[in-house]
């Protein structure tokens, strides 16, 4: 069984949706529960808005040190502000993350009008591993992104893919049991439908 | 490369996709959830949902729509039209949008979009600006273009990006439906004055309209509906041209 973890911050059907389309078979739970985030098999950590917001929510919901616990031993997919929670903490409101990756979370700076923030729409994404939630997905492939901060691991040999936005950033991390994006594979079409088939049979 | 997208839009009533010059005249141009998957077939980079339903009897509709097409399209949804309240909002993004655009509202209620960029995200709130050109200035316009508000565009677009939009639709009255191309001249001083990336709108006739909303326009995005719902040209055909003029395109 998948869980879905939900603290009440964002949409989580699309998820959902995404999930039952690549396997229709399979258990998918979107869920607040703790008890069912610690016996599923698998950990999708979403998050929208803002991340002071999600860190409050999560802990409102008591689901800090579930979440913490569960990145620890089962396939673990982090989506969006869900990577970026993982880190050490965040410009965005200053705020302190869950610390299990070591980085710092840092805001895009435009210096002109020519790079948006948000970075909002298709980029390419260059794998530096042949992880296997790469497998199917072509080098290069573009993914669909919409968000103003980004991370930086503090080991970049965790670094599982590279997008270009004014620099290069870090789009996705590998470590262990967990593999976490900052573009949203449930919006990018096939090549998103493929990682989150691929995250139903990564065994770690 | 960031690319630049290609948004079709469709005008929804009464369950049906219509199609309209100036939003009057309407001609069914068919069933939403199967123009959706055709366009994501093609390669569109997002939709946009546009319900012009007028009775409120029928605004049940939409969500409904929203709901089938996002079980089976994996691209991001925007929805739009008769968004009143924190409510409406709520009730769209848990139906699978993954934006929703606002327009009147933002006139009247200009915290509505403070408040909903706050509640849910900028990244999920578009404000749609309906302007028309008058003399040496655009005007911000509502009800499909009839009702001038005195306000001027791009004051409003800078206001509305303060406010947490997190993303402008700039819709030309003047060009809307005549296939005469975007006001480019109002969506590049737009586009120089904010941050957030920008989707022209209203007035597309042909693939040189497409690359001109992005070269001149200054566009991150270019929305166009009756070009596609035809079958004049296909979403591969539009990133043909627009990749032949070198823009960056998925």
């Amino acid at each position: 069984m998948i869980a879905i973890v939900d603290y009440g911050m964002g949409n989580l059907r699309s998820v959902y949706n995404a999930f039952r389309k690549v396997s229709p078979n399979l258990k998918v739970c979107v869920t607040s529960d703790q008890k069912i985030i610690q016996s599923a098999d698998r950990i999708v950590f979403p998050g929208q808005g803002a991340m002071p917001d999600c860190m409050r929510e999560l802990a409102n919901k008591n689901l800090t040190e579930t979440i913490i616990n569960a990145a620890k031993n089962k396939p673990f997919l982090g989506i969006c502000i869900g990577l970026q929670m993982l880190n050490d903490f965040s410009e965005e409101g200053g705020v302190s993350g869950l610390g299990i990756i070591p980085g710092q979370v840092r805001k895009f700076k435009t210096k002109n009008h020519f790079n948006k923030v948000p970075h909002m729409g298709w980029n390419e994404v260059y794998r530096k591993n042949n992880h296997f939630m790469w497998n199917g997905i072509n080098n290069n492939e573009r993914f669909y992104f919409v968000h103003s901060y980004f991370v930086q691991p503090k080991d970049q040999s965790i670094s599982a893919a590279e997008t270009i936005y004014e620099h290069p950033f870090c789009c996705a991390i590998s470590k262990d049991n967990i593999f976490a994006v900052q573009f949203h594979p449930e919006k990018s079409s096939l090549a998103g439908l493929q990682l989150l088939k691929n995250f139903t049979r990564w065994s770690i | 490369m960031l690319a630049k997208r290609i948004i079709p839009c469709l005008d929804v009533t009464d369950g049906r996709v219509v199609k309209g010059v100036n939003f009057i005249d309407l001609i069914d141009a068919g069933d939403p959830v199967e123009i959706a998957k055709k366009y994501n077939d093609q390669g569109a980079d997002e939709l946009t949902f546009l319900d012009i339903t007028a009775s409120s009897d029928n605004r049940g509709l939409i969500i409904d729509i929203i709901e089938r097409v996002a079980e089976q399209v994996f691209i991001p949804l925007t929805v739009g039209g008769g968004v009143r309240e924190i409510n409406d909002i709520r009730t769209l993004l848990n139906a699978g949008a993954d934006k929703v655009s606002i327009n009147t509202a933002a006139i009247h209620n200009p915290s509505l979009v403070s408040q909903a960029s706050q509640k849910f995200g900028s990244q999920c709130i578009v404000v749609a600006i309906d302007a028309k050109k008058m003399n040496n200035h655009w005007e911000v316009f509502t009800h499909g273009g009839r009702n001038p508000t005195g306000i001027n565009a791009v004051s409003w677009a800078k206001e509305m990006v303060n406010r947490g939009a997190g993303e402008l639709l700039i819709t030309s009255m003047d060009r809307d439906g005549t296939k005469s191309g975007f006001d480019n001249d109002l969506n590049s001083l737009i586009s120089s004055e904010v941050d957030v990336p920008i989707i022209a709108s209203g007035g597309v006739g042909n693939l040189d309209d497409l690359v001109n909303g992005i070269l001149k326009g200054k566009a991150d995005a270019v929305l166009a509906a009756s070009i596609f719902h035809f079958g004049e040209f296909t979403i591969e055909e539009a990133k043909k041209h627009m990749r032949e003029n070198f823009i960056e395109v998925r």
